[in-house]
């Protein structure tokens, strides 16, 4: 009993406190350049959420990322990583202590995937039985078998592996902050959704400070706590909670990069398990329960609804986990749902925070 | 007939008097026993200072061309000069080259050195220039971005990622200078060159030549090999590429 205790309570009080990363008046302009690249830019991200930073090519999400390590100098403002300026630290030092996630991913191709996991530790001297342990940690975390993938090159890893030890990298030396510039930016959609869900699941455990960059609106909405969306020239247009960001775009520009179909959209940050279901005998008449599609609970109500219209809005059998049956819904369940966020937003009512669950046709 | 009186009379090949082989005797293309009574007096000192000569010139040639190569990238404007003082150097007739350094130098062995240090550079400073150039962009940013400094990045990251270039380079000056090795003679007398020039004047008795010949062959040829085997060692994750 004690092996899977301890592996198990080990997973989240190994990890450091997450820190709140906050952008005072951020500015930058490239010399040579007569618009900022980033303009007055000031945002807080709470210590363990993730922020995501959204917005059309060119809009200064890299720079922004940039900035806050330092890999390149800012023109103006100030970066304070739990409630320190950035500015004051050493630059080396500061990006030792921040995971840190590009597109390309930049593994190391001479190095193993133990030694690539391994960098920052070694940069910062830690002993070699300590860093072999974090390494076969980190592998296990992600799901990857250590035995096997440790002592791999990257040429002999897939996508979708590369891309997850370039996360297992990142977190290597358990920073208070972790900065994914288009992480899965160039990984197939199919396996860009298990590679979301997957890091969502990891962020449920390590509860990092996350700065996500993404020019994709429906990734922003699966992956953010909060989502930050920039106009050209650096211009923050909406800092918001997914939900709010949905309901209630702060203008046009906003409206237009969530797309019209937002009110779908933000079906999807609900989740079958969160509705009310029905009772399987409070059908209507005109209902009728008899060979149902079955849906697992955690399906969001955009897939849901989905699966309803192809099925000619029969009602669906909502099943859980062991597949027993929690209930039924129905296309009246839906309509209720969105005249009650109707009802909600025109009274001010506060979006749902967690814009999290929905991990579609888990079954 | 008077070819064989010739070569009996002695004066060209040294030191067989007595024992003396009717292979050696008659000319026969290849005698093995001429080799076994030569090769601890001629060939092998030959041999040892051909090793010497190309071995000093290739890595006083890398030393100097690996400070080019990244004076050259870190500052790239060093480039064009670099390339164009080495290819000049790399264009000067060898025989010429030898016979120019005599007079400030001398007819030593450093004249001999610096001409032959010359015709490395340029394979070698664009091989290795080549080589840290390619590193790909994105895996100098996450070292950067990781908080590697600059010194960390070139011996963790770019050199072993330039280390194929660098060592394809390496073949090729090597080969290349155990060839030219062989005219040292010319200016200084060492290496297999010495042999080699005095076989010529042997008329018709060819085991020297072949010997000495053969040899800076097979030197080139086991230092490329040995080379080929070194950048296997020290390059494991080049050769696990697409599986
Ligand atoms: N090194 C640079 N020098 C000059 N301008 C740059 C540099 N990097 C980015 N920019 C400019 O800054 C703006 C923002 O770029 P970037 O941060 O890369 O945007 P995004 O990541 O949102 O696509 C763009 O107009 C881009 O051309
Ligand atoms: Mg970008």
């Amino acid at each position: 009993m004690k092996t899977e205790d301890t592996a198990h309570n080990e997973g989240p009080s190994a990890f450091a406190q997450a820190a709140e990363l906050e952008l005072r008046g951020v500015s930058k302009l490239y010399p040579g350049q007569r618009e900022p690249a980033i303009k007055e830019l000031s945002l807080t991200v709470p210590a363990g959420e993730v922020c995501v930073l959204v917005g059309p090519s060119g809009s200064g999400k890299t720079t922004a990322m940039r900035l806050i390590n330092r890999l390149i100098p800012i023109s103006g403002g100030d970066i304070l990583l739990g409630g320190e300026s950035v500015l004051e630290r050493e630059p080396k030092a500061l990006r030792r202590e921040i995971g840190y996630v590009i597109q390309q991913i930049g593994l190391f191709p001479h190095q193993t995937v133990g030694e690539n996991i391994a960098t920052v530790p070694r940069l910062l001297g830690w002993e070699e039985k300590r860093i072999g342990e974090r390494v076969d940690e980190l592998l296990a975390l992600i799901d990857l078998d250590p035995a096997e993938m440790r002592t791999r090159y990257p040429s002999q890893l897939s996508g979708g592996q590369r891309q997850r030890v370039g996360v297992a990298r990142a977190l290597a030396a358990d920073p208070p902050l972790m900065l994914m510039d288009e992480p899965f930016g160039a990984i197939d959609p199919i396996n860009r959704a298990r590679l979301q869900d997957e890091f969502l699941r990891l962020q449920a455990q390590v509860k990092k400070t996350v700065v996500f960059v993404t020019h994709d609106i429906d990734e922003a909405i699966k992956m953010g706590d909060r989502i930050a969306i920039l106009r050209e020239g650096g211009v923050l247009a909406q800092y918001d909670t997914p939900q709010e960001i949905l309901t209630r775009p702060a203008d046009s520009f906003v409206a237009q990069f969530v797309g019209a179909d937002r009110g779908l959209k933000r079906l999807a940050l609900t989740t079958l398990a969160e509705l009310k279901l029905i009772e399987p005998n409070g059908l209507r008449p005109d209902e009728s329960a008899d060979g149902a599609r079955r849906v697992p609970r955690e399906t969001s109500v955009r897939d849901a609804l989905s699966t309803l219209l192809s099925a000619g809005g029969q009602p669906l059998t909502v099943i859980d986990g062991e597949g027993r049956v929690e209930g039924l819904v129905t296309l009246t369940l839906v309509e209720q749902l969105l005249s009650e966020e109707a009802a909600n937003a025109n009274a001010n009512g506060n979006g749902n925070g967690n814009g999290n669950g929905n991990a579609a046709d888990g079954g | 007939m008077a070819s064989v009186s010739l070569a009996a009379a002695g004066p060209v090949i040294p030191d067989y008097s007595a024992q003396s082989s009717s292979c050696v005797v008659h000319n026969h293309l290849f005698c093995t026993d001429w080799i076994s009574h030569n090769f601890s007096p001629i060939l092998w000192p030959a041999l040892r200072q051909h090793i010497l000569l190309a071995l000093a010139a290739v890595a006083i040639g890398f030393a100097i061309s690996m400070a080019l190569a990244l004076a050259a990238h870190r500052y790239r404007r060093l480039e064009r000069p670099t390339i164009l003082v080495t290819t000049f150097l790399y264009t000067i007739p060898s025989l010429a080259l030898f016979e120019l350094l005599v007079a400030p130098v001398g007819p030593n062995v450093f004249s001999a050195e610096i001409a032959l240090v010359s015709y490395t550079l340029l394979i070698l400073f664009r091989n290795i220039l080549t080589g840290l150039r390619a590193v790909p962009a994105e895996v100098l940013d996450a070292a950067e971005g990781m908080g590697m400094s600059r010194r960390q990045a070139l011996w963790r990251v770019e050199l072993p990622l330039a280390l194929p270039a660098i060592v394809a380079g390496l073949r090729i000056a090597v080969v290349t200078i155990i060839a030219l090795a062989t005219i040292v003679y010319t200016i200084y007398d060492a290496g297999l060159g010495v042999p080699i020039h005095t076989a010529l004047g042997e008329g018709p008795f060819k085991t020297e030549l072949i010997a000495a010949g053969g040899l800076a062959i097979l030197l080139a040829l086991l230092s490329d090999a040995l080379l080929v085997g070194v950048q296997r060692l020290l390059t494991p994750w080049a050769r696990t590429r697409a599986s």
